[in-house]
C-alpha cells in the first residue's frame, strides 16, 4: 500500500542520513502520531524531539544537532493562525529564515533545514515530510566536516 | 559563530553508553513495553532492554507485555521500591496516550509524578517501520537512550491546583448543545447557551420525522427549547457569537458578541403584529428558499426565545431610512432600529462546544446537475417539503411545475464516501433519513413509485434495520445499487433522466424520473471552524474536531476543560448526539463538582541571577505572562506571572541570556536529547554518497 513498504532491505554500507525532527505537542507530534495510527511508513531516519510549542525551538538547538552530526534537522508546528499558543509558530517561522541564511553561509545547504506546517490531521505529510526530506539528503550526502566544524 | 554550550556540557562524544553530564546520576528505571505484538512484532524489546541496561544510570530495565495494564503497573511500582529508582523511562506508546497513566503508577509509588518519560515506541517506531525490523530496533534504542538522557536531568515539578468556576459555556442551541446545557442545568450549574442564530434549535427543528421510530423531529424538540428557555440557571443569548476565550480549566474569559436584533428582548412578545405590518418579502432561509418571510420575522412558528429580529440587510429602513411600519404596529415599543451589538464578559469553568454540521453543497458543475435542473433537490429540502409545518403544509410538490411527482428517485453518498472531493467518509445518517423520507411518502401518496441508487445501505442502529425491511417490503420501495453516472432533463416536461450502472444486475440502465432528491452528506459547519481556531482545537482529516481519544475519551478534546457534543464531532444521528450531549456534560460537570482541579506545572521561570532585565520576553510573549519587576538584588528582571503562562517556551527560546527556564522542557534536557539522538551508536556512516556507492558497487 506504502511506498515506504518496499523499500529495498538495508545496504549495510549505505549512508544513512541522521535528522532530528522538533515536533510541537498539539500538531506536528500528534501528525507523527496519527502517521502512525494509520500505518504510513516512512523511513527510519528521524529522531522526534517533543517540545510544547514550535516557538520553544531555540536556534542553538538547530546549530547543536547540525554540530553533533545531524544531516538534517526539521522544525515541525502548527499551521500558521492555527498555533496552539497563538503566534509560536510565527516566531518558529521567523527564526528559520533566519537560521537558513546562517546555515547556508556556514556551507550547509538549505535542503538539510526546514520548518514544515504538520497539523494534527496530517499524519500523511509527516510521512511525506520525511521520506522526501531522507531522498533529499541521500542525494546531497553527509556534510562536509569543515561546515560542521564552522558550527 | 559558536553555538552557546548547555550549561552542562556532557560527556566527551563517543561513547555511546554514557548518558551525558552529571556527576550524580539518579537511578533511572526503564520499562520496555511489548504492547502485545503492536511493538514487539517489529521491534526486538530484549535488545532494546538489554541496550536499556548498560547505560549510565540505568539500575534496573524491563520487559513488559503490556506496560499500562495492572501487572505492568504494580511492577513498575514494585521496581521502584526495590530498586530505589529515582526516575522512570517508559517505552511503549505515545505520551499523548498514557503519560497521565503513567504519572499516576509512579505517583503511587511515592515519586513525583514529573520524574516519568516516555518514549514513543509505537505509533513513532514500530507503526511507521513495520517493514524494517532491524532499523527499527535500531531506532527504539536511540530513542531509549534519548529518553533514559532526558530523564536524568527532570526535576519533581509541583502540580497548581485551581479552583473551577462552577458554570458552564455551551456553544452552539441544536440538539446536543440543548440536551448539555440542560443536563448540566439539572445538575444545580449555571450554564449560557450561545446560539448564532435568532432561534435555538439547530437542524432539527428542519426535519420532518425522525428515524426510525417517526417521531416528529420538533414535536420532541420544542418542549425541551422551552424547558432550556425556563430553566433559571441557563441564561439563553441568542441571535449571539463567541469571541474570544481567554484561559484555562477552570478559568476562562469569555467575549460574547449579542448582535443587535433592533427589537428589545425584553419587551417583544411574540405577537407578530410587526411582522404583519412588514413591507418585505425574501426568502426563508429556514425553509431553504421555498418559503417566505418577512424582514423583520421569526425563523420559524416555534422560535425560542420567541422574539423577533430585523434582517438588516433587506430591512426598508435601513436601506431607504424610511417605512418604520414595524415600530407602528408595535404595541410594546420593541422596536428598536438604533440598537448596537452589545459584548458581554462571562467567566465559565468549562466550555461545550456543540457547533453541529453543514449540509454537503452539491458542486456547480457536478454531475447530478442540482444547480442546473429544478426538479434536482436536496434532502433537507425534501425535508422540508414534507413538513407539515413547510412552506407547502406537507404536500410534496415538484420545483418546477408544483404537482405531485409520481416517481421519485433518490441517490445515495452525494458529498460522502468520495474520495474526487476529498470527503472520504461516511455521513452515517443518510441512508436511513432516505428510507425514513420513502416511507413518509408513500404514506403520503401510496401510489408513488421511489427508486433509492445506493453504493451499500448501512442501518447499523436500533430499530434501523427493520425499518430498511419495511420499506422495501411492505412500501415497495426500490432499491438499486449503483451510482447515477448522468442526469438529463426533458426540457419539456422537466422530468429527469438517470443512467446508472446496475450493479447486482451487471447491466447499464436509463429510467426516467419526476423528482431527484440527493442524498447529500454532513461536513463540518463554518461556526465550528470559526470556533476551533477561537478554542485552538484540533481536527480530524475529516474536518470534524478530534477527539482526545477515539474509544476512550470520546467527548474530551486535548484542552482541559473543553468537550465536544453532536455533530461538530463527527456525523450523528439524534440518538448518538443526544448520548454525547450528556456524556459532555457529565465530563464537564465533574471538574465543577470537585470545585478544583490540578493543572500542569509546565510553565517558565527567569533564574534572576542571568536576566539582563533587556524585556524580549515581555515583547514576545502572547499571553503577556513576562513582567519587568526590580530585581531582589537591584536592577530590572523579568518575571514571570505563573497563572498567565501557558508553558510554549517562546520566551526561554529568545532569552539572550538564556535566562528564562522551561520546565520539563529545560535547554539542558533538550540538549542532552539531542545529543543522545546523534551519539555514535548503532550510527554506520559510508564515506561515499549512496549514488556513488551504487556506481561503484
Amino acid at each position: 500500500m506504502e511506498a515506504g513498504a518496499h523499500r529495498p532491505e538495508h545496504d549495510p554500507g549505505a549512508y544513512e542520513p541522521k535528522i532530528v525532527a522538533f515536533c510541537c505537542n498539539w500538531c506536528s507530534y500528534a501528525g507523527a502520531d496519527l502517521a502512525g495510527t494509520t500505518r504510513l511508513q516512512y523511513p527510519p531516519n528521524v529522531r522526534i524531539i517533543r517540545v510544547m510549542c514550535s516557538g520553544r525551538v531555540d536556534p542553538t538547538f538547530v546549530l547543536k544537532a547540525f554540530a553533533l552530526g545531524a544531516d538534517g534537522v526539521i522544525v515541525a508546528g502548527c499551521h500558521p493562525a492555527d498555533c496552539h499558543y497563538i503566534s509560536g509558530n510565527e516566531k518558529a517561522a521567523m527564526r528559520g529564515d533566519f537560521l537558513e541564511d546562517f546555515l547556508e553561509e556556514a556551507g550547509i545547504e538549505s535542503q538539510r533545514f526546514r520548518v514544515e506546517w504538520i497539523a494534527g490531521s496530517e499524519g500523511r505529510k509527516f510521512a511525506d515530510t520525511i521520506k522526501k526530506m531522507v531522498a533529499e539528503l541521500e542525494r546531497l550526502g553527509p556534510i562536509t566536516k569543515e561546515a560542521r566544524a564552522d558550527e | 559563530m559558536t553555538a552557546p554550550e548547555p550549561q552542562n556540557k556532557g560527556t566527551p562524544q563517543g561513547e555511546p553508553a554514557k548518558i551525558a553530564g552529571a556527576a550524580l546520576v539518579p537511578k533511572v528505571g526503564v520499562f520496555v513495553c511489548h504492547c502485545g505484538s503492536n511493538i514487539a512484532g517489529v521491534v526486538d524489546c530484549g535488545k532494546v532492554r538489554e541496550a536499556a541496561e548498560k547505560l549510565e544510570g540505568v539500575v534496573v530495565a524491563k520487559e513488559n507485555k503490556y506496560t499500562c495494564s495492572d501487572l505492568g503497573q504494580a511492577e513498575i511500582i514494585k521496581a521502584i521500591k526495590e530498586h530505589g529508582i529515582e526516575r522512570v523511562v517508559v517505552a511503549s506508546c505515545s505520551p499523548r496516550l498514557h503519560e497521565p497513566t503513567f504519572r499516576k503508577c509512579i505517583q503511587q509509588a511515592g515519586l513525583n509524578p514529573y520524574l516519568l518519560h516516555m518514549v514513543n515506541l509505537r505509533e513513532q517506531c514500530s507503526w511507521v517501520h513495520s517493514h524494517e525490523k532491524d532499523k527499527a530496533t535500531e531506532k527504539a534504542i536511540d530513542l531509549v537512550l534519548m529518553g533514559v538522557s532526558k530523564a536524568t536531568r527532570l526535576e519533581p515539578l509541583e502540580a497548581r491546583e485551581v479552583p473551577v468556576e462552577p458554570t458552564s459555556l455551551v456553544i452552539g442551541g441544536g440538539v446536543a448543545g440543548i440536551q448539555a446545557a440542560l443536563d448540566l442545568a439539572n445538575m444545580g450549574f449555571k450554564v449560557y447557551l450561545v446560539e448564532t442564530q435568532p432561534s435555538i434549535g439547530g437542524k432539527m427543528a428542519q426535519l420532518d420525522k425522525t428515524f426510525p421510530t417517526g417521531d416528529c423531529a420538533i414535536c420532541i424538540l420544542a418542549p425541551k427549547m422551552v424547558e432550556l428557555a425556563r430553566n433559571p440557571n441557563i441564561t439563553l443569548l441568542s441571535y449571539a457569537d463567541v469571541e474570544e476565550v481567554k484561559g484555562y480549566i477552570g478559568n476562562y474569559d469569555v467575549k460574547v458578541r449579542k448582535k443587535a436584533r433592533y427589537v428589545h428582548e425584553d419587551k417583544c412578545v411574540g405577537c407578530g403584529l410587526c411582522s404583519d405590518a412588514c413591507p418585505v418579502k425574501v426568502d426563508n432561509e429556514f425553509d431553504l428558499g421555498f418559503g417566505q418571510r418577512k424582514a423583520i420575522y421569526i425563523p420559524f412558528p416555534q422560535a425560542v426565545p420567541l422574539k423577533y429580529t430585523i434582517d438588516k440587510e433587506h430591512c426598508l429602513h435601513f436601506k431607504t431610512g424610511k417605512c418604520l411600519l414595524c415600530v407602528k404596529a408595535c404595541t410594546n415599543e420593541a422596536v428598536d432600529h438604533e440598537m448596537e451589538d452589545e459584548i458581554l464578559t462571562l467567566k465559565v469553568g468549562t466550555i461545550i462546544v456543540a457547533t453541529g454540521y453543514e449540509t454537503y453543497v452539491p458542486m456547480k458543475k457536478g454531475v447530478y446537475k442540482y444547480w442546473e435542473y429544478d426538479n434536482v433537490i436536496t434532502g433537507l429540502e425534501l425535508e422540508r417539503l414534507i413538513n407539515a409545518s413547510g412552506p407547502t403544509g406537507g404536500h410534496l410538490i415538484r420545483p418546477s411545475d408544483g404537482t405531485t411527482p409520481k416517481r421519485i428517485a433518490l441517490v445515495q453518498c452525494v458529498g460522502s464516501r468520495n474520495k474526487k472531493i476529498g470527503n472520504n467518509y461516511c455521513s452515517r445518517v443518510c441512508c436511513m433519513y432516505a428510507i425514513k423520507n420513502s416511507q413518509i411518502i408513500m404514506e403520503h401518496e401510496p401510489s408513488t413509485e421511489i427508486a433509492v441508487y445506493y453504493n451499500d445501505i448501512r442501518a447499523f442502529g436500533k430499530g434501523f434495520e427493520e425499518l430498511y425491511h419495511r420499506v422495501r417490503e411492505d412500501y415497495g420501495v426500490e432499491f438499486i445499487r449503483g451510482r447515477p453516472a448522468k442526469l438529463s432533463e426533458d426540457p419539456k416536461t422537466k422530468n429527469i433522466k438517470i443512467r446508472a450502472e446496475e450493479t447486482l444486475l451487471n447491466k447499464i440502465t436509463e429510467r426516467e424520473f419526476d423528482l431527484v432528491v440527493l442524498s447529500t452528506g454532513l461536513r463540518p459547519s463554518e461556526g465550528s471552524k470559526r470556533i476551533g481556531k477561537i478554542l485552538s482545537l484540533t481536527t480530524s482529516p475529516d474536518g470534524f474536531f478530534q477527539e482526545a481519544h477515539p474509544k476512550l475519551r470520546p467527548v474530551d478534546t486535548a484542552m482541559d476543560g473543553i468537550y465536544l457534543a453532536g455533530c461538530c464531532q463527527g456525523p450523528k444521528d439524534i440518538p448518538d448526539s443526544v448520548a454525547q450531549a450528556k456524556a459532555a456534560a457529565s465530563s464537564a460537570a465533574a471538574p465543577m463538582f470537585a470545585k478544583k482541579v490540578t493543572i500542569e506545572p509546565l510553565t517558565a521561570w527567569v533564574n534572576e541571577e542571568v536576566c539582563q532585565g533587556c524585556g524580549l520576553c515581555v515583547e514576545l510573549c502572547p499571553y503577556g505572562s513576562p513582567e519587568l519587576v526590580p530585581g531582589q538584588k537591584g536592577g530590572t528582571k523579568a518575571h514571570i506571572i505563573e497563572a498567565l503562562c501557558h508553558g510554549c517556551g517562546t520566551c526561554a527560546a529568545s532569552c539572550p541570556q538564556k535566562a528564562i527556564v522551561t520546565r520539563q522542557f529545560t535547554d539542558d534536557q533538550i540538549y542532552c536529547e539531542i545529543q543522545a539522538a546523534l551519539s555514535e551508536h548503532g550510527r554506520k556512516q559510508a564515506p561515499k554518497k549512496r549514488a556513488e556507492a551504487e556506481v561503484s558497487g
